[in-house]
């Protein structure tokens, strides 16, 4: 909890370094994507599930809360209320269904979901926008004021970012994470000793979806226009990158993996040409020389070095 | 309804269908190799495709040449990532080693981009004299499909019959390390598995240039195609993967005549409602069944 404060502490006094709103634009993603990594490592690393349909629920999140704006008179609020409700009942019947499939029957199945969710954004054109998206969704208020500029919205969305780490690392940390940690370890085992295996995967199944839902929800009030481009397959693959990449199964590797990979097509766009090319072998290497993602060997970089070992002490 | 006109659709799906099938194939040869999902298939097709647009129209150089350039590279293309990236890998987690792919998908169009740059190409048709049955005229691009598909899944057929290296593909599918007791190189029937899948990749590639043209992405959305047509037929099986791949074809065909904006969703509608009924796909592997 210590090394969440400090976090904490970094985080919300980073503004008064970066005053250039394009970095604390990216700064804000990096929660955006830090809320996705959160639920999906879960899902990934503990209950052993691959899903590369998050996409469908990022999308879900964003178009449900600006359409309940548009059609049903909600507030901001309101409408992402409903929305992560909904997210909720949805992700729960259809994982009740989809998570009996195994390896790569799953993949599929979520891979499915998430393009029928593309395509429909796009052919459904009367209702959202079709292709050419959807402009003028309106900001989160609170009174008088509203979440309009990137500082007002980089600080909403790490608060809340923040406030679902801590209540995940507690609740990792006790009996749930026990029980989480037994399923990953052996099914079978876990099944004989009593816990409901198929709910449990349901949960984290709709926990994760929850947060992505939410994070959309963020994305479109916070930009004010969404488009389908968004939420395509590549999302979903870039967003189970960055939860291997950071260390899966580990809540501070997703926010390593989202620190480290959100911003990392920005500082490449300076090779130009060449840019795509180093993504990829960057990807490949971490992935082929630290399959525990960065995280693992950040730490086993400062356990080796003695100075810190003389700090700690 | 014009008898005709759904004709023409379910024969340019059927062909699409084939080339599907040859994606799958790639996949299915992979997945028993190695049990992991190879994302840089769909890329394998792009490449081949290009290399057969260099040698062609480039250089001007005869069609079998470009076949045969396409395979051959397409199949270097799928040892090296095997070599490079796969083999040296320090997990042998299937998640890991498939996100590796995914590293290399991006590398690779990143490299295609390099090459031959963002305009998306197609190739010249193998024969322009348009074929009659009749009243049905047709494409002769779509026979040219349809026969050297069916072609390499026949010779497939027998080599994984009746070869000592077909053989041992199928004991290291069956079971690795039995095989690896037995004397089988298992690391070379990995090496030689991930050959076969890049060179189906680059056939499939030269032979829908001519009708699709591709561009340095299109990897992405063949590929899938690819997974989904393996997905449906049985994920590993051989007959699986053609009957995936031209069911799948045959639907989108289908779907396009009766509701064409709605055809890309129907497809996944389908596929999600035959993994609920038969979760492993419409011919699924027996044990000790597999190509």
């Amino acid at each position: 909890m210590k090394k969440v404060a400090i976090l904490a502490a970094i985080i919300f006094s980073l503004p008064l370094l970066v005053s250039n709103p394009y970095y604390l634009n990216v700064l804000a993603f990096v929660g955006l994507y830090f809320l996705v990594t959160l639920g999906l490592t879960i899902f990934i690393g503990y209950a052993g599930q691959i899903s590369l349909g998050h996409g469908a629920f990022y999308a879900l999140g964003a178009y449900g809360s600006a359409l309940l704006g548009f059609y049903a008179g909600l507030d901001p609020w309101g409408a992402t209320l409903v929305t992560l409700l909904f997210t909720a009942f949805g992700a729960g019947v259809l994982g009740f269904f989809i998570l009996r499939l195994q390896g790569h029957y799953l993949v599929m199945a979520t891979l499915a979901l998430n393009l029928i969710v593309y395509f429909l954004l796009i052919e459904a054109e009367e209702i959202t926008g079709g292709v050419s998206g959807l402009p003028g969704i309106p900001p989160f208020c609170a009174g008088s004021f509203c979440f309009q500029s990137d500082l007002s919205n980089f600080y909403l969305i790490w608060g809340i970012a923040l406030v679902i780490f801590v209540g995940v690392l507690k609740a990792l940390g006790g009996r749930l994470g026990r029980e989480l940690k037994a399923i990953k370890a052996s099914e079978d085992a876990a099944r004989a000793l009593g816990l409901p295996v198929l709910r449990y995967k349901v949960g984290t199944f709709v926990f994760s979806a929850v947060l992505t839902a939410l994070a959309g929800a963020l994305y479109a009030h916070y930009l004010t226009f969404i488009s389908p481009k968004t939420f395509d397959v590549f999302y979903s693959i870039e967003v189970v990158t960055m939860v291997l990449v950071g260390g899966m199964g580990n809540p501070w590797g997703a926010f390593w993996g989202a620190l480290f990979l959100t911003p990392l097509p920005q500082i490449l766009s300076s090779f130009d040409e060449y840019k795509d090319l180093i993504y990829g072998l960057i990807l490949m290497s971490i992935l082929i020389f630290y399959p525990q993602g960065i995280t693992s060997w950040w730490e086993k970089t400062l356990k080796k070095t003695p100075s810190f070992s003389l700090f700690s002490r | 309804m014009d008898l005709v006109i759904l004709a023409q659709f379910l024969l340019a799906g059927l062909s699409s269908g084939a080339i599907y099938a040859l994606i799958a194939l790639g996949f299915g040869v992979v997945h028993n190799a190695t049990g992991i999902v190879n994302f840089a298939q769909g890329d394998f097709v792009v490449l081949g495709a290009f290399v057969a647009y260099s040698i062609l129209v480039s250089w001007g150089l005869p069609y079998w040449l470009a076949f045969l350039g396409a395979v051959s590279l397409a199949a270097l293309a799928g040892v090296l990532l095997e070599r490079l990236a796969l083999a040296p890998a320090r997990s042998r987690e299937i998640l890991i080693l498939v996100f590796i792919t995914v590293g290399a998908s991006i590398f690779l169009r990143g490299l295609i981009k390099e090459i031959w740059g963002k305009r998306p190409f197609s190739l010249p048709p193998i024969s322009t004299q348009d074929l009659a049955l009749g009243s049905f005229v047709f494409d002769p691009q779509y026979g040219w499909i349809l026969g050297v598909t069916l072609s390499a899944f026949f010779l497939l057929h027998l080599f994984f019959r009746y070869t000592l290296w077909g053989k041992a593909m199928r004991a290291v599918a069956l079971d690795a390390q039995t095989a690896a007791l037995m004397g089988i190189p298992v690391p070379w029937v990995v090496a030689a598995s991930f050959a076969l899948a890049g060179a189906l990749g680059g056939l499939a590639g030269v032979l829908v240039a001519p009708v699709w043209p591709l561009g340095f992405e299109s990897g992405v959305l063949i590929g899938l195609k690819g997974f989904t047509a393996a997905i449906l037929g049985g994920y590993g099986s051989f007959p699986g993967a053609l009957l995936g791949g031209l069911l799948l074809g045959l639907l989108e065909g289908g779907a396009a005549y009766f509701a064409s904006a709605y055809k890309n969703i129907l497809a996944y509608v389908i596929l999600l409602v035959v993994l609920l009924i038969r979760p492993e796909g419409l011919l699924p592997l027996a044990r000790g069944q597999r190509l």
